[in-house]
C-alpha cells in the first residue's frame, strides 16, 4: 500500500510539472479559423426538436434543407461545402451548453447560427464570447443580443418582443382616447419581454394598465383569463399569446361580446393559423406589427419574393407547411447566413465572418415586407430594427402608416 | 465487499484521478470538452446515488428527485449571486436546504406507499420550476431568466484548465459522498433502513423507529441530489427553471434502473450511462438518417428507447447486476471439469 501511495504521488507531480510547462503551439497566421477549409465550412446549431417548445423544430429542418439545396445546386459557398451541425437541446440550457462546447471544442465549428431560445441561449452567451466564437443570428426576441461592446461574438436577427411592445405603446397612447389597457400574457420569458417594453413605452402612463393576467403554455384555454380582462372594463386589449392562444383569446372576447381596441403580437400573426381559426368576423380591426410577409395572406400571392419561395418549399423542402410562417422565418435567416458567408470571400477567420456579419448596408433580406431591409454595423449588431403596423381587414392584413425604426435599445 | 472489487474500485479511482493530467501531453483525447462531458456523468451519478438510498436501500419510490436537484441548483445559484458566497461553500448550504425539503417532504410521505408515494413525488417535480417562476420569488430566482453564474476559478494558482479543476472538485466530492454512504449502509442505521425496504413490519417490531428512518432517508437522500443539483449549477454556471423540467427526474429513475437497484457503485454507473447514451442516441439518429439513408427521421429519443429496451432485456439487474452474473458465469465455466463435478455433487448433496 505504501509503495502504491508514493507512486501516486511521483505520477501526480510528474504530471503536474507537464502541464505547467503546458506548451503551446502558435498558429501561424491563415486565411481560416477552425471550421473552415478549402473544402468545407461547417456550422453549429441547436434547435428543440424534441420537449415543450418542439414546434420551432420546423425552423432546423428548413435550415437544413436550405444548406443542402446550396450544396447541390451551387457546389457550397465560393466553392467550400456547408456542413450544417445541428443537434436537439429540447429548449433545456443545461443541455445547450453541453451540445455547443461540443460543437465548439469537439466538431470545432467556424460559428453557430441561429440557436433557438430565449433561456438556451443565455447559457451560452459568455461561454461564446469568451471562446471567441461567432454566434450569429439567434433566434430569439429577446433585446440583449446586439451589444456589441460587452459581448463582440453575438448578433441578434429580428426586431425585438421589447421594441415591438413600445411601438404598441406609442401607439395606443396617440389613438386610443382615455386608454384602460387589459394584458393577457405568456408567463415565461418572451411573455416578460413584451410586458416590460409595454411599460416603457407608456411611461408615465403604465397606470393606464387596468389588468394584466397571465396564462401557462401548459393551459388548456384563456377562457377566464378573457373574462377576467373584460369585467375589468378596459377598452385596449393588448394580447400576449402564441399562436393556439390568441386564436382562442380573440374568439373569446367577441364570444362575450367584449370589443376593445385589439393589439396581437407579431408572434401569432399568421392568417391560417390564428385569424381564421378565430373567426374572420371575430378579429376585423385588430392591430399587430410585422417584418416578413405571411405565406398564408392572399396579398402576396404574386409577389416576385413569394412565388420564389413557394418554389424553393415545394422543390427543396417537400412536406414542409407552407402555411407554417416558421419556415418563412428560417428561410429568411439562412439568406442572410448565406449572404454573409458570400462576403467573407476566401478569408473565412471568426474574425472575418464578425466584421462581414456587421457590414449590411439596407440588403433586402428575402420574404421581409417591402421597405424592411437589413442594416449593420460595428455598433449595431440589430439587424432587422424595422417594423410595419397592420389591420386585418376582411381576410387579410392591410399594411398602414410607415416603416417605423425603433432605436429602443 | 471482497478484496479484488475493492482493488477495482482503488484502480478505476487511481485512474480517475491520473488521467486528466494527461491532457498537455494528449489534448485531443483528453480535451477540455471530454473533462466537462465526464464531469456531467458525475454529477448524474451523484444525483442517482441520493435516488438510490432512498429507492434501492429504503424501498421508498420517488419520480420527484428532479425536484431536489433544482432546489439544490437554485440555492447555490441565489447564494453566489446575491451573497458573492465561494462556490465550494454552496455545497453544505444546498445540502442542509434540500435535507430540510427533503425531510419535511417526508413526513407527508410517511402516509403514501407505493405508487401513491410516486405520484406525490411526481407532482413535486412539476410544480417546483412553476414556483422557480412565481413573482414573489421573482427576484430571487430571476424568474424565467434565470441567473447567469462564473465558473469556478483555479485555487491556489494550481496549473489547472477550468474545466481540469472543476473535473477534480466534483470528482473529490464524489468520491467524499459514496464513501460517506457506503459507510452508513454498512452501518446499523443502514441494516434499518435496508430492514424496513425488505418487510416493514418486522423491522418495527425488532424496535426500528420506521418513521423517523423514513423521513431522515428521505432528508438524506434530497440532500444528495441537491448537492448534485448545486455542482451543476457550478458547472454550466447558469440556473434556469426550463432546465429542471419532469424529464430530469425520469432521467434519474432510469439511471437508477440501468445501473442497479440497491447498488452504489451501480448508481455511479448509471449516472455515467445516462449522458452517454443520450448523446449518443443523438449522433446514431443522424448516423442512421445520414450515413444509412433513412427515409424518415427517427428522433433521438426513439433511438434511446430502442436502447433501454435492449439494455433492460438483456440485463434486467442493471448493467452492475449484468457483469456480476457474467463474471460468475465466466468463473464457472473457467473452473477444471473435475472441479465442476465437484461442484455439482455438492450442490446435488445440499439438496
Amino acid at each position: 500500500m505504501r509503495t502504491n501511495r508514493r507512486k501516486f504521488l511521483g505520477g501526480v507531480s510528474t504530471a503536474a510539472v507537464l502541464s505547467a510547462s503546458g506548451v503551446s503551439f502558435a498558429q501561424g497566421a491563415k486565411k481560416y479559423s477552425d471550421g473552415a477549409s478549402d473544402t468545407e465550412i461547417k456550422i453549429g446549431h441547436t434547435n428543440p426538436y424534441s420537449g415543450p417548445a418542439s414546434a420551432y423544430g420546423v425552423i432546423g429542418k428548413t435550415i437544413q434543407a436550405y444548406w443542402k439545396y446550396v450544396n447541390e445546386t451551387q457546389g457550397g459557398v465560393n466553392g467550400r461545402k456547408i456542413n450544417f451541425i445541428t443537434y436537439d437541446d429540447g429548449y433545456n440550457p443545461a443541455k445547450t451548453v453541453e451540445l455547443v462546447r461540443q460543437l465548439v471544442e469537439q466538431d470545432k465549428v467556424l460559428c453557430t447560427f441561429n440557436t433557438l431560445g430565449t433561456p438556451t441561449n443565455t447559457a451560452i452567451h459568455k461561454y461564446m464570447n469568451q471562446k471567441k466564437v461567432p454566434m450569429l443570428f439567434v433566434a430569439t426576441g429577446a433585446s440583449k443580443w446586439g451589444k456589441p461592446k460587452e459581448f463582440p461574438w453575438t448578433m441578434g436577427f429580428q426586431p425585438d418582443y421589447h421594441t415591438e411592445a413600445m411601438i404598441y405603446a406609442k401607439h395606443i397612447l396617440a389613438n386610443v382616447k382615455d386608454p384602460k389597457i387589459a394584458v393577457l400574457m405568456q408567463n415565461d420569458d418572451y411573455g416578460k419581454d413584451y410586458w416590460e417594453g409595454l411599460k416603457d413605452g407608456l411611461g408615465k402612463d403604465a397606470g393606464k394598465v387596468v389588468k394584466h393576467v397571465t396564462y401557462e403554455v401548459t393551459d388548456p384555454t384563456v377562457d377566464s383569463q378573457i373574462i377576467q380582462l373584460k369585467d375589468s372594463g378596459a377598452n385596449v386589449f393588448f394580447n400576449i399569446s402564441t399562436p393556439k392562444f390568441a386564436a382562442q383569446a380573440m374568439r373569446k372576447a367577441a364570444d362575450i361580446a367584449w370589443k376593445p381596441a385589439q393589439y396581437l403580437n407579431n408572434v401569432s400573426g399568421s392568417v391560417a393559423t390564428v385569424m381564421k381559426p378565430a373567426g374572420f368576423e371575430n378579429v376585423q380591426e385588430v392591430l399587430t406589427a410585422a417584418y416578413l410577409m405571411d405565406p398564408t395572406d392572399k396579398q402576396w400571392e404574386n409577389n416576385d419574393d413569394m412565388k420564389a419561395w413557394v418554389a424553393w418549399m415545394n422543390k427543396y423542402n417537400a412536406g414542409a407547411s407552407l402555411s407554417d410562417a416558421s419556415n418563412v422565418f428560417a428561410y429568411s435567416v439562412v439568406s442572410l447566413m448565406h449572404e454573409t458567408l458570400k462576403k467573407c470571400g476566401n478569408d473565412l477567420t471568426r474574425e472575418n465572418l464578425m466584421k462581414q456579419a456587421a457590414n449590411f448596408q439596407k440588403w433586402k433580406l428575402p420574404m421581409a415586407l417591402p421597405g424592411i431591409t437589413v442594416s449593420t454595423s460595428p455598433t449595431d449588431y440589430y439587424p432587422i430594427q424595422a417594423v410595419q403596423l397592420q389591420r386585418f381587414k376582411g381576410e387579410s392584413w392591410e399594411l398602414f402608416g410607415d416603416i417605423m425604426h425603433a432605436e429602443s435599445t | 465487499m471482497t478484496a479484488s472489487t475493492k482493488k477495482w474500485l482503488w484502480l478505476v479511482l487511481a485512474l480517475a484521478f491520473l488521467v486528466p493530467l494527461l491532457r498537455p501531453v494528449l489534448p485531443d483525447l483528453v480535451s477540455d470538452y471530454r473533462l466537462f462531458l465526464v464531469s456531467t456523468m458525475m454529477i448524474a451519478g451523484i444525483a442517482v446515488l441520493g435516488l438510490n438510498l432512498l429507492t434501492g436501500f429504503n424501498g421508498q419510490i420517488s419520480l420527484g428527485h428532479g425536484a431536489f436537484y433544482a432546489v439544490g441548483a437554485y440555492t447555490a445559484a441565489v447564494l453566489m449571486d446575491h451573497l458573492d458566497m465561494p462556490y465550494w461553500l454552496t455545497l453544505p448550504c444546498a445540502a442542509i436546504v434540500c435535507f430540510i425539503v427533503g425531510y419535511l417532504f417526508g413526513l407527508p410521505a410517511l402516509k403514501l406507499e407505493g405508487h401513491y408515494l410516486a405520484l406525490a413525488t411526481f407532482a413535486l417535480a412539476l410544480a417546483v420550476p412553476q414556483i422557480l417562476k412565481y413573482k414573489w420569488l421573482e427576484g430571487l430566482t430571476g424568474g424565467v431568466q434565470g441567473i447567469v453564474l462564473n465558473k469556478p476559478e483555479v485555487p491556489f494558482g494550481l496549473p489547472l484548465t477550468e474545466d481540469q479543476w472543476l473535473y477534480y472538485y466534483i470528482l473529490i466530492v464524489m468520491v467524499l459522498l459514496y464513501w460517506a454512504a457506503a459507510n452508513m449502509l454498512n452501518s446499523r442505521s443502514g441494516r434499518a433502513m435496508m430492514a424496513i425496504r425488505d418487510y416493514t413490519i418486522a423491522a418495527g417490531t425488532m424496535g426500528i423507529d420506521t418513521s423517523l428512518y423514513k423521513t431522515v432517508t428521505f432528508g438524506i437522500s434530497a440532500a444528495y441530489t441537491g448537492i448534485a443539483g448545486a455542482l451543476s449549477a457550478s458547472a454550466i454556471a447558469f440556473v434556469a427553471p426550463d432546465s429542471f423540467n419532469i424529464f430530469l427526474s425520469i432521467k434519474f429513475l432510469i439511471g437508477l434502473v440501468v445501473g442497479g437497484i440497491g447498488s452504489l457503485v451501480g448508481s455511479v454507473v448509471g449516472g455515467i450511462f445516462y449522458v452517454l447514451v443520450d448523446n449518443s442516441a443523438q449522433a446514431l439518429s443522424t448516423f442512421a438518417k445520414n450515413d444509412l439513408g433513412l427515409q424518415f427521421d427517427l428522433s433521438a429519443y426513439t433511438v434511446f428507447g430502442i436502447l433501454l429496451i435492449v439494455l433492460m432485456y438483456l440485463m434486467p439487474m442493471g448493467i452492475v447486476g449484468g457483469v456480476y452474473y457474467l463474471v460468475q458465469g465466466l468463473r464457472s465455466s473457467m473452473r477444471s471439469p473435475e472441479a465442476k463435478a465437484q461442484a455439482a455433487r455438492k450442490q446435488h448433496a445440499t439438496r
